[in-house]
Parts: structure tokens; sequence; C-alpha cells
């Protein structure tokens, strides 16, 4: 079999999985089921003892939480912000929970026996292989278990706190650190005291500042000069207890002529009433190095009717510090009641690139503002959006993208494509381009289409035996072809099988 | 196989009545041709048989072996046997003409309760398929439809149709826009897929086509009636002389 007709085999898979998947599904949201596990919590709400308090269950140095204070300090005086399209009550940031831990992370487990089996149950349940499942869990000596298949090294952040990193021993031959960021900072201090908050300073907005107070785990990887990761990185992070917010902060650092891939995958279990998720990713790529960044966010997105659901602040923002330097976001937005995030690229270095692809989905109640920025510094440095929004129910959808040329990035171009896709009359897609060029050798390309699903495409798809929402599904699929294309393998199988799921009942 | 009784059909946003009347029974095994004049109403037949919206039926029936056509939503009708090459395929960007095929045959074997085929066997099968109607590899990876050639395009109708192994076949117009050779390769699809089991009916304009397709019954319609039935005598007689002696007997 030649190499092409692999990938349509594979291709083919992939869509196999889409419609079983949302066949087996039918009208539910998969990852809402809840784990009955003993937890840890700190007190509700947030002040200063509280920043002390997560600090000090992460073992931190003073240096630290000194750190955490000054941004809860600054956060204090800050107001949220209120631009975005996006419309939901108050949020009393005194009636969340700040901090949760599975109590069973107390004691390591000597084997599989020993784990909570609720805990493994949930990881199978989220699609983690069993060996990772073990690592994840934390029982002893699982790395050394040989895996099967291809390596997917993997990070899972449960509530407030990361349970385990797989692979760790192989990354380590490698000179990669993968781990917690709690983790990062007892043991490797120097490298996050150089990077962390210099590409989202704590000052940078009012959720990235409380993130900065805040935050109790997340992912880091340092990729040394020269060293091309020798596998895919991925984290799930899944909000499990009640009333808990999640705040998450990633630090990923690519050194000079590395390359690394970092998937990161987010569920949460269903609830009446809205959680909070205000996460921070930052990422350093120096001199030509190259990290690419996918997200496939599924936080439960609330009932049919706009009940429950989590509020989504997110932060993430790459800084191609070094020449030559490349980042490209992917992005498959399903999730959430209200998203609020804007993946940006300071493109610093000369000859920097930065990309973003996005599919955001926005059913039912849901509301998505999201884009990105793209800041060119550097001279010669290039940067190509490609976003594809999609609205149902009564669902509004905002693509916010600022193209921004200074005056030294001479000779810099962008490329914006911005398609967005209208399911039945109730919903709305927004298109909100900002765009400046401050040099005259620069040029931005914008475009931009509005288009309703097909009636006659879904005709021609039942006529030939697909129900409506398969074809629905098949349909928007294939609009967002050119973002699927752009995620690993994994998770465009993963991204696909949502997109399915995320557009029940969005017709008929 | 199929029994039309008594059809009539009007627009469902508009008070217009297009079908008047319309009864045809096609036995299985056997191949109907439909002929008429532009605007009669044989695509219209074809789209309401298959189930798409837009239209009511005001009175009549339409059975598909026995079970009523009528109620079933557009996807029951197919996996009962029922398929239809459009007259103007659907273009579906961004989806591959495999993958689509390979959705719809699957979809289709579910509905009927068998076991969903392999990528390994789907493709060994289309491949073949597709080599018989001279379509090539790329094509088939093309999205569905999306650029391809007025002929291109029924060809890859008759494709679809020798996937899904239907009952029922309706071909709308399948040979407008082909030139000598793709036609021969048209007709030779759906000789190869005549049988006891599976009955067709073919609207064409042209006699030529059903040189190659020999019909076991001709039709001519106008203004939304079968205003005659015949042999393959009356296409004949429709390619030398036009409609105009038909409708003027009909008055
Ligand atoms: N959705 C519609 N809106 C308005 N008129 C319609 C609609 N659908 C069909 N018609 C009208 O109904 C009549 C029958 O159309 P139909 O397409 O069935 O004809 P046909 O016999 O297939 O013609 P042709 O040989 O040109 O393909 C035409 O007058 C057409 O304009
Ligand atoms: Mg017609």
């Amino acid at each position: 079999m030649t190499a092409l007709d692999n990938q349509t085999e594979v291709r083919d898979g992939v869509d196999r999985e889409t419609v079983e998947t949302v066949q087996s599904m039918a009208g539910t949201y998969k990852y809402g089921w809840n784990t009955d596990i003993e937890m840890d919590y700190a007190p509700k709400g947030v002040n200063t003892d509280i920043v002390r308090l997560i600090s000090g269950k992460n073992e931190e140095p003073e240096w630290m939480t000194d750190w955490r204070l000054s941004a809860y300090a600054r956060w204090e005086k800050m107001t949220e912000p209120t631009w975005a399209m996006v419309h939901y009550p108050p949020i009393d940031y005194q009636d969340q929970y700040y901090y949760a831990r599975p109590k069973s992370m107390d004691v390591k487990p000597k084997s599989l026996d020993d784990v909570d089996p609720k805990l493994l149950a949930t990881y199978e349940k989220l699609g983690i292989p069993l060996k990772e499942q073990m690592v994840l869990a934390g029982v002893e000596g699982a790395e050394d278990v040989p895996a099967e298949g291809r390596k997917v090294a993997v990070d899972a952040v449960f509530d407030s706190v990361s349970v385990g990193t797989t692979f760790q021993a192989e990354l380590k031959k490698a000179g990669v650190i993968f781990c917690s960021i709690s983790e990062a900072i007892r043991e490797h201090p120097e490298l996050v005291k150089k990077y962390l908050g210099t590409v989202v300073p704590p000052s940078d907005n009012f959720f990235a500042t409380l993130n900065s107070a805040v935050f109790s785990d997340g992912s880091f990887v340092y990729v040394p000069p020269g060293v091309r990761c020798p596998m895919e990185l991925s984290t799930y992070f899944r909000i499990n207890a009640e009333n808990t917010g999640q705040f998450e902060r990633t630090l990923i650092i690519a050194d000079k002529g590395s390359y690394v891939s970092y998937l990161e995958g987010c569920t949460a279990p269903k609830r009446d009433t809205t959680q909070l998720h205000a996460a921070v990713v930052e990422i350093i790529i120096e001199e030509d190095a190259e990290v690419k960044y996918s997200t496939v966010q599924n936080w439960y997105p609330g009932d049919e009717n706009g009940k429950g659901g989590i509020f989504n602040f997110v932060t993430k923002r790459a800084d191609c510090r070094g020449d030559r330097a490349k980042v490209m976001w992917t992005q498959v937005e399903t999730g959430s009641a209200v998203t609020w995030k804007y993946p940006s690229c300071i493109l610093r270095g000369d000859d920097s690139q930065g990309e973003f692809y996005s599919i955001a989905i926005a059913n039912n109640y849901q509301q998505a503002d999201t884009g990105t920025k793209m800041v060119h510094l550097g001279k010669n440095t290039k940067s190509r959006i490609v976003s594809k929004g999609i609205s149902a129910g009564k669902a509004q959808n905002t693509y916010r993208g600022l193209v921004s040329m200074h005056p030294k990035a001479k000779n810099s171009r962008n490329y914006t494509q911005c398609d967005s896709l209208l399911i039945g009359g109730d919903c709305g897609a927004h298109t909100v381009p900002y765009i400046e060029v401050r040099n005259n050798s620069s040029r931005v390309e914008h475009e931009a289409t509005t288009s309703k699903v097909d009636d006659d495409q879904l005709f021609y798809c039942r006529q030939r035996g697909m129900d409506e929402e398969e074809a629905v599904a098949l349909v928007v699929n294939g609009f967002c072809r050119e973002v699927l294309q752009a995620l690993p393998m994994e998770f465009a199988m993963e991204a696909q099988a949502l997109v399915a799921i995320s557009l029940e009942g969005s017709v008929g | 196989m199929l029994e039309i009784k008594n059809l009539h059909v009007k627009l469902e946003e508009e008070d217009k009545q297009i079908l008047k009347g319309v009864n045809l029974t096609v036995g299985a095994g056997q191949v109907h041709a439909i002929m008429g004049p532009n605007g009669s109403g044989k695509s219209t037949l074809s789209y309401v048989l298959s189930g798409r919206g837009g239209y009511e039926v005001t009175e009549g029936a339409a059975t598909l072996n026995g079970t009523d056509l009528l109620d079933l939503e557009p996807e029951e009708r197919a996996a009962a046997g029922l398929f239809l090459a459009f007259q103007y395929p659907v273009e579906i960007p961004g989806v591959g003409n495999m993958t689509f095929l390979r959705t719809a045959v699957n979809a289709q074997r579910k509905a009927r309760g068998e076991d969903e085929l392999s990528a390994t066997d789907f493709l060994k099968v289309i491949r073949a398929k597709a080599k018989d109607l001279q379509i090539d590899a790329e094509m088939l990876k093309r999205p569905v439809n999306v650029g391809f050639s007025g002929g291109e395009k029924k060809r890859n109708e008759i494709l679809q149709m020798a996937m899904l192994e239907p009952k029922m076949c309706i071909l709308d117009e399948t040979d407008s826009g082909l030139d000598v050779d793709a036609m021969k390769l048209v007709a030779d699809g759906v000789n190869a897929l005549r049988d006891a089991g599976r009955s067709f009916l073919v609207i064409t304009h042209y006699q030529r086509l059903l040189d190659h397709i020999k019909p076991d019954v001709v039709h001519i319609m106008a203004d939304g009636k079968i205003i005659k039935t015949g042999g393959p005598e009356l296409a004949l007689e429709v390619e030398n002389n036009g409609y105009a002696d038909l409708l003027e007997e009909r008055v």
C-alpha cells in the first residue's frame, strides 16, 4: 500500500469514529459524569491566607509565595473586563474553592490495586491508555512497564493538582523536562524564575493576575538546545470537584533549535452551577526553535437551557524570542458556557512565524469570544490565521483578532481567513478584526465569509443514508477540514468526534 | 417493487401544483424510462420519492416493496433501498469522496442491522468499482463533487450507486453532459447492476441512453402526469417527432 493510501485509510477510520461516537452518545455531554472521590478542600474564597495556603501545599520556596502575593495585591485593585461579546451573571469570587485535591494523593499507591478505583475509572473514561493510567495514579514502578503502541507522555491535572506525569524517565534521557509546574518550582527553580511571567506578566489582565496569585498546578516543559522532543507531550485537565475554580499554569520553554508538540485536553462533569476556569499558558521559543500547541477544549458547556457550564477565561501567549522561531496554535473549542480566549503570538525575532488555526463551536446558549493576536515586531515575520466559527441553537460566536505590524517589522506578512457557519436562524456570528500597520513594506490580507448549512448538502447526505445529525457533522467537519488537518492525528479523531457531539440537537 | 398511485404534489411554500396524479408501477428487475418536456415534473417526482423537503403530498401514495415511502425520513428510504442519482449532484467542500461514501455505506448497513465494512474491505471494493467507471484514485480523495466536471459528477453518482447496491435506482438525467464514451461507461455500470432483485427508473431526454440501457417500459410525462406508456419504440417516436403529437393526442 502506498503512503497516500495509508493516509486515506486513517482518515477514513477517523470518520467512522465520528459516526460511532455520535451514535453512542445520543444527545448528551460525553464527559459529564462526576467522580465521587474524597477531596481535601481549602476553605471557600480568596485572600492572602488562601494564597499562602496554596503555596504551602505545593511546598514552594519563599520567592514564589511573594510572587503570588504581589499578584494578589494587584488583582484586588483590578476590575473584570467587559469588552468581550459575552454576557454572564456576576461571578462571586469569594464563593469558589481555590484548592481541592484527591485525598488518595497523600500516600503513593504500590500497585494498581491500591489506587482509588474511581480515579482509574475517570482516566479510563477519558480514553487514557492503561499504562498511562497507572503512572497517572501514581503507581510506583509503573514507568518500567512496557507500553503498547505510540508514545504520548501525559500529565493529568485533576482539579487543583497534577496527579502524575508519564514517561518521565525516557524524556529525561533526551534532556527534556516534563513535569507539573509545582514540581518544577521545587526542582528547577532557576528555569522557572528565569521564564515565569515573562510572556504573560502578573499584571497582564484581570484573569491572568488572579491566576498568578492562586494557580494550583499545571505543566512545565523545558526542551534543551537542539533537542527534538522524542514524543508528543500532553496534559489532561479535569475539573471534578463542585464549586471549584481551576487555575492552571503552563510554562513551555523551547530552547535554541529545539522542537516540541504539546497537546492539551479538558473536560468537566455536568453541574447546574457554573464553574470558573482561568488558565495561563506561556510559551518561550528561542532561536530556530519550534512549538506546536494544540488544544481540544471540551469543558461542560451547560445544558440546552443555558444552565451550568464552565466559564473559561484563558490567557495564552507565545513569545518567538529568537530569530526564525516558529509557533503554531491549533484549538478546537467546543465546550464551556462562556469562552474568552485569544492565544497570541509575539513575533519578536526576525523571520519568526506564528500560525493560529481555530475551530470554535457554540451551540444552545454557549457564548464564545475567541481569536488571536499576531504582534509583528521583527523583520520578515509571517503570520497566518485560519478561523472556523460554527454557531447553532441560540449561541453567539465572535472572532476577535488583532494583527499589528510595528514600525520595525519591515516586510512582514499576515494572512487571515475567517469563516463562519450558521446552523438555524437563532444564532449569531460576529467578526471583529483589528488591523494596525505601522510600516509601509508589510502586507495584511483579510478574508471573511459567513454561510448557512446548506439544505441541499444535508439532503444529499441523507439520500445516501446518513441521518440528519450525521449529515450535519459531516458537512461541518468538511467546513473545518483545514484546521482539523493541522492537528496531530490522535487529536484529529477526538476533535472530529467532538464536533459531532457538540452539535447534537442543533437540527430537526 | 415501486408503486406510485395517484400522486398529487404541490410546493410547500406556494400554491403551485406540480404533480397532478401520477400512476406508475415498476416491477422487480424491470427498467422503466421516463421522458417528457422540460418542467413536466420528472425531477419533482424523484425528489418527492426520495423525501426532499419543500413539497407537500396532497393526495396519493407511494410504496417500495409494500412499505409506505412517504412516511419515512430520507435516510430510512435510502436504507430501504431507494437511490437517486441527482440531476445536479451536490458539492460538499472539505469532505473526501471516499469518506463520504464510507460514511454512507456504513450508515445504511447499520440501519439494516448489518456489520460495518472495515476500512480495508471498503477500499478493496471501491477501488475495483472506481476502476470500472474509470474514476481514478485522485478523484476518490477529492472533496465530494467539488471541481468535478459535469461528466465526472455523473460518473461519481453511478459509483455511489454501485457501492450502495440499492434495490430501486432512480437516475435523473444521468446521461446529460456525458460524452459518448462516458455514456457507454455509465450504461455498462448500470447494466452490470441489473438483476432480478433490482429495478431502475431512468429519466432522460435522449433515446441514445436507451440504446445502451434497454428499457422494458417507456413513460411520457407532461404537465405533472404520465400521459402515455409503451415499449422502447415510444422513445424512438419521441426522438424522431418530439412531443407535439403526443401532447396533441392527449387533448
Ligand atoms: N421549489 C420550486 N419552486 C418553484 N417552482 C418549482 C420548484 N420545484 C419545481 N418547480 C417547478 O415545477 C415544475 C417541474 O419541475 P421539474 O424540475 O420537476 O421538471 P423536470 O421535468 O425535471 O424538467 P427538466 O427536464 O428540465 O429537468 C417546473 O415548472 C418547475 O419550475
Ligand atoms: Mg429535471
